[in-house]
């Protein structure tokens, strides 16, 4: 059977088995649809939350990412776990104890005011929207690059999943959808490292495999052969970085403190059935997320070394030559026509040089072996993307790889829907404009707004405004400087009252907002080069979010000093999700 | 219902275990992977650099063992101060 009919296969079968089980697992209140019913299982919770969590990009661009960035990598990889450390310790029991459906809920209650709800609001939908989009494109184009549809067909399809089962299902049908999809990416993900580790190293596992020594050889590792041959071609050592360390530390800490602010993460605490369960949820999140995020960067080392080695298969020395274009392999060949790959004969020797041609103390080098620029492009996705075929997989796999990424992405953008649904009808909807709407009438209106968000969201990720790649700092920034500090203050404070709160969400989103725009300019051009000489301490707009979160800090405290402290319920309010005893108990499955 | 001064002793046992494992949780990913990267570089576990490794993989191993720590812990203070769910 050939690849194109496989894939549409396997794809295929995925989505027969999401639509199953969002038929199975349709909502029937108002508490289904926002939060499943609080009668989630702590394990397929965690399944959940890693399929949530983990978008397409995760998916198919971070160990590309890894690869060309080496050490500097580690910033995802530390900052998009860490950050369940602190929703497991600071954030998920004390908000599944409050027991109520959203994220500006808690906020609105905890500071006794609409205002402080609406600002939350405004928060989520656009940490959610830009992230959204980024989903959509994700589905896009894993349909065109695998399945040879356009784009908009892709999207589409994907549209029309999602909205089955998240309008549907609500949070019922979208957690027992992302538990499978866990399961198809994981599958997907792991798979064709492990052969890779298994080719390169001998060793079946990839954490330990990125550890070992290299096969047919006693001595020599597989990190600091790929150092090696990196620096003879004139990149920067692998395993070294080239970032400030301030920036590093900044990066991941925005990464880790918006991780525990993202809302579509946090409600998912809100699903299981006791506040015990929430923290030990939590662990099971980050145990399946570390399956693919402790893989990954196995795969980008041992991907960029079997690609520096396919086109040298010799090493770069004065003896050697670089692959002959005539004789590039298959994948090579396939790869190229999707644009991933590209070769350009600069000096017209029908060979591939492939180095670095930024660097300058390197280019004696290069002129004396007559190269005249770097020959080869290379896009990082296809670390992941091309891995089967690079480690010769069955066509199976590479089917397989393609329904991984699809799961990735709609599990990803399905949470994000369902949040900004939930934020529109509960929230807005009824908790301000109609508090007196019956329950049939509230559930309509969440599916009413999931609706009309997945076609936005497809619109957006159609026509992406030129924010998308920028989502990561938007994204991530936003909720490490608005929500994650509102919450955490009124958890672990009784004195920050509702002019603290408002204040310093107002600042910290604003001053992340404006810094970000400043140095990329989404909507306007930027007003300075976004350079490290440019940067307000030397920090990125990617780490920003770490100083607006401790601009937010500084003045909810010092508003809240100024003014009249929270009144007596609301001490009460904090006193009592403090303590486990008398969540409100989950209803049947 | 138990009374103010058992909540307050379950809170502050509660902030202190909390600390505990802020502090790990600091020292294996910003310590070891970030600031003394390049110290702990000079040493190999296996084939990886040990800066590196902690960097790329041993942080996220400690930070799984710290939640469920924490998670087992809690449960018995729970149980201990009589607030655990039945």
């Amino acid at each position: 059977m050939d690849l194109q009919t496989l894939t549409y296969i396997v794809v295929g079968a995925t989505f027969v088995l999401y639509i199953g089980i969002a038929i199975w697992s349709r909502a029937h209140s108002t508490g289904d649809f926002y939060v499943a019913g609080k009668g989630v299982h702590p394990v397929a919770n965690g399944m959940a939350t890693g399929a949530d969590w983990m978008s397409a990009a995760s998916f198919i661009s971070m160990a590309g990412l890894i690869a060309f960035l080496g050490y500097d990598g580690s910033v995802y990889l530390m900052g998009w776990t860490g950050g369940y450390v602190l929703l497991a310790l600071l954030l998920a029991p004390y908000l599944r104890k409050y027991g109520k459906f959203t994220v500006p809920e808690f906020i609105g209650d905890r500071y006794y005011s609409k205002s402080a709800r609406i600002v939350a609001v405004i928060c989520l939908i656009f940490i959610s929207f830009t992230y959204v989009a980024g989903q959509m494109r994700g589905v896009g184009i894993v349909f065109s690059r695998f399945l040879e549809v356009d784009i908009l067909t892709g999207l589409l399809v994907g549209m029309g999943i999602v909205f089955i089962y998240a309008v549907l299902g609500g949070m019922k049908g979208i957690t027992y959808t992302q538990v499978a999809q866990y399961c198809v990416l994981i599958f997907a993900y792991t798979v064709p490292a492990v052969f890779i580790s298994i080719q390169l190293t001998g060793n079946a596992l990839p954490q330990l495999g990125l550890g070992s020594t290299v096969s047919g050889s006693e001595s020599v590792w597989l990190l600091e052969r790929l150092d090696s041959v990196v620096q003879d071609l004139g990149f920067g050592a692998y395993t070294d970085g080239s970032k400030a360390t301030i920036d590093v530390f900044c990066i991941t800490l925005a990464l880790m403190v918006g991780t525990a602010g993202l809302p579509h993460v946090i409600v998912r605490f809100f699903t299981v059935p006791k506040v015990s369960d929430a923290r030990r949820s939590a662990g099971w999140a980050l145990f399946f997320i570390a399956l693919l995020y402790t893989t990954a960067p196995a795969v980008g080392a041992m991907a960029r070394l079997n690609l520096i080695e396919t086109i040298w298969p010799g090493g770069n020395s004065e003896e050697t030559q670089p692959l002959a274009y005539e004789e590039r392999p298959n994948w090579f060949r396939t790869w190229e026509e999707t644009g991933l790959l590209g070769f350009e004969d600069k000096n017209g020797d029908g060979r591939i040089q492939y180095y670095n041609d930024a660097n300058e103390q390197f280019s004696p080098v290069a002129e004396s072996r007559g190269w005249e620029g770097n020959e080869l492009t290379v896009d990082r996705d296809i670390m992941v993307l091309a891995n089967p075929e690079i480690a010769n997989l069955p066509n199976w796999v590479i089917a397989l790889i393609a329904a991984g990424g699809i799961a990735a992405a709609l599990s990803t953008a399905a949470g994000l829907l369902l949040v900004i649904s939930s934020a529109v009808s509960h929230d807005l909807v009824k908790g301000i404009f109609k508090p007196d709407m019956s329950e049939r009438g509230e559930l309509l209106t969440g599916r009413i707004a999931a609706a009309v968000a997945i076609v936005i969201a497809g619109y957006l990720g159609y026509n992406p405004p030129g924010f998308v790649a920028q989502v990561v700092a938007f994204a991530f920034g936003l909720a490490a400087a608005s929500l994650f500090p509102a919450i955490i203050m009124g958890i672990f404070s009784t004195r920050i009252n509702r002019e603290g709160a408002i204040a310093g969400m107002l600042t910290g989103l604003l001053f992340t907002f404006g810094y970000i725009l400043y140095f990329k300019g989404i909507f306007i051009t930027p007003l300075a080069e976004n350079v490290p000489e440019n940067w307000l301490f030397g920090i990125s707009p990617e780490g920003i979010g770490v100083v607006g979160m401790l601009l937010n800090v500084i003045v909810a405290t010092v508003v809240s000093k100024l003014t009249a402290p929270p009144p007596a319920d609301i001490r009460d309010l904090v006193e009592d999700i403090r303590v486990p005893r008398g969540a409100a108990a989950a209803h049947g499955h | 219902m138990s009374d103010q001064a058992t909540r307050d002793r379950y809170w502050k046992a509660n902030l202190r275990l909390m600390a505990i494992c802020l502090i790990i949780w600091f020292t294996v990913s910003y310590g070891f992977g970030i600031l003394l990267v390049d110290v702990l570089d000079r040493f190999q576990l296996f084939g990886y650099p040990l800066g590196f490794w902690f960097a790329q993989q041993g942080s996220i191993y400690t930070f799984l063992g710290l939640i469920f720590f924490y998670a087992w812990r809690m449960n018995k203070l729970d149980r201990e101060h009589d607030f655990h769910e039945e």
